[in-house]
């Protein structure tokens, strides 16, 4: 889907890169740390799963998507317990303002709604018992339609043509995972695709690989 | 699905905002503090670049290892005690003289955290993954790593569960350096491959 989480060769992004600290923190404050921890604790506490979870960082309104990487992680925890109906509209505001010596009224506690999928088990490689579509060598295209809903094919990668270079294991689809409508596993490929494909003649001289999903490709 | 006007008002100081959903999820026993304390420990301590720098400086002094850890780079890892959530299947790539690998997310931040720990800000920086996919060379020179024309560069964004770990080419002069001394010479960008490791 297209959104401000898919930067990859995006002008807009185009700046000059930060300063390499060798030695940066984990956390560079205390917050930070609780906001990771509490994020990998939302995405338990509401049933979710990995691909939930950065649809839901997708799902982040641009401009606090952009204010840091913890803060998106914060929101998307917000988002999932109020998806699940863990947390009502308007719970972490309010406490906010408690917090901070207001007197509001919080909102009551409602209803939880965790979503059910079956899982076939921890992580998210899985065993496909059909073959692969694809052999090591072949040409594939990658699709140009545009979901409005979960994906992991970069728009930059659109329609453009490149060689399968590995077939990696079979993983857990994450365009049904992340609404919770199936597994769906998948063959996997790593795909190479040559500068000049993606970027046009003028393009620096390199390669670029990108793992995709089976249902993203057809045979060139 | 929640609309995102639902969401909580982002003028809230982030740190407020943490403290706020910590404290509604404890008073429902719904989280627990000991468990928010070994996620954050965990990440300050255990897990980080010192345990990728630990399977480089193996690499480069165990050509056995080298071998595997090229092969069937989750099964060479997890030998040495480290696996765990985003690095679930770890492809091992090698830099030469010749061959450059430098690894990047364009879509979020995946990372191996078994081998770095959590990605640091240059990683998830916009600027970063906008442009490492469409000028590796630019961006890599801006760091202070030059690659002549003869070197080919190889970009791998993770856009699935695989997760990449560049093994840094030995820095020359450091022959006679043990395996934990050089160990301490691996960053973490040449194991990303934004950089080169430099000899001491």
């Amino acid at each position: 889907m297209d959104g401000v989480h898919d930067m990859g060769g995006k002008a807009r992004y185009f700046g000059p890169l930060p300063t390499i600290d060798p030695d940066e923190p984990a956390f560079h404050a205390e917050w930070e740390g609780k906001a990771f921890a509490l994020a990998l604790l939302a995405n338990r506490v509401s049933g979710a799963n990995l691909h939930a979870f950065r649809h839901a960082i997708e799902r982040v309104p641009e401009p606090e998507y952009l204010s840091g990487y913890y803060e998106r992680w914060l929101a998307s925890a917000e988002i999932l317990l109020l998806d699940s109906g863990i947390l009502a509209p308007g719970a972490v505001a309010a406490r906010a303002e408690n917090l901070r010596g207001g007197r509001v009224e919080e909102p009551a506690v409602p209803e939880p709604h965790k979503p059910t999928m079956p899982s076939g088990g921890g992580g998210n490689l899985r065993a496909v018992e059909e073959a692969p579509a694809f052999a090591v060598g072949d040409a594939v295209t990658a699709r140009t339609s545009v979901p409005s809903t979960h994906d992991r094919l970069p728009s930059y990668a659109r329609g453009r043509t490149g060689t399968v270079t590995a077939v990696q294991p079979a993983q857990v689809l994450p365009d049904t995972a992340a609404h919770f409508v199936g597994e769906n596993p998948q063959h996997v490929y790593a795909v190479e695709f040559a500068a000049q494909e993606l970027w046009g003649e003028d393009a620096e001289a390199f390669t670029l690989t990108l793992d995709l999903y089976e249902s993203y490709l057809e045979k060139a | 699905m929640t609309e995102v006007e639902d969401t909580v008002d982002p003028t809230i100081p982030p740190a407020l905002r943490a403290e706020a959903l910590e404290s509604l999820l404890l008073e429902r026993g719904l989280i627990d503090t000991k468990t928010i304390e070994t996620f954050i420990r965990t990440y300050e301590t255990a897990v980080g670049p010192m345990n990728g720098a630990k399977v480089v400086a193996k690499a480069w002094t165990d050509p056995e290892y080298k071998q595997q850890l090229l092969a069937d780079g989750t099964a060479a890892i997890a030998t040495l005690g480290f696996k765990g959530p985003q690095g679930e299947h770890m492809v091992v790539l090698e830099n030469t003289a010749d061959v450059h690998h430098v690894v990047v997310c364009t879509l979020c931040s995946c990372y191996p955290w078994p081998v770095l720990g959590l990605p640091p800000s240059w990683y998830k920086d916009p600027a970063y993954r906008a442009r490492v996919v469409k000028e590796p060379r630019a961006v890599l020179a801006e760091w202070g790593t030059e690659l002549g024309p003869d070197v080919e560069v190889r970009v791998l964004d993770s856009s699935s569960e695989v997760r990449y770990l560049v093994l840094p080419e030995r820095p020359a002069g450091t022959e006679s350096m043990s395996e934990e001394e050089l160990a301490a010479l691996v960053t973490r960008d040449a194991m990303v491959g934004v950089t080169k490791v430099q000899a001491p």
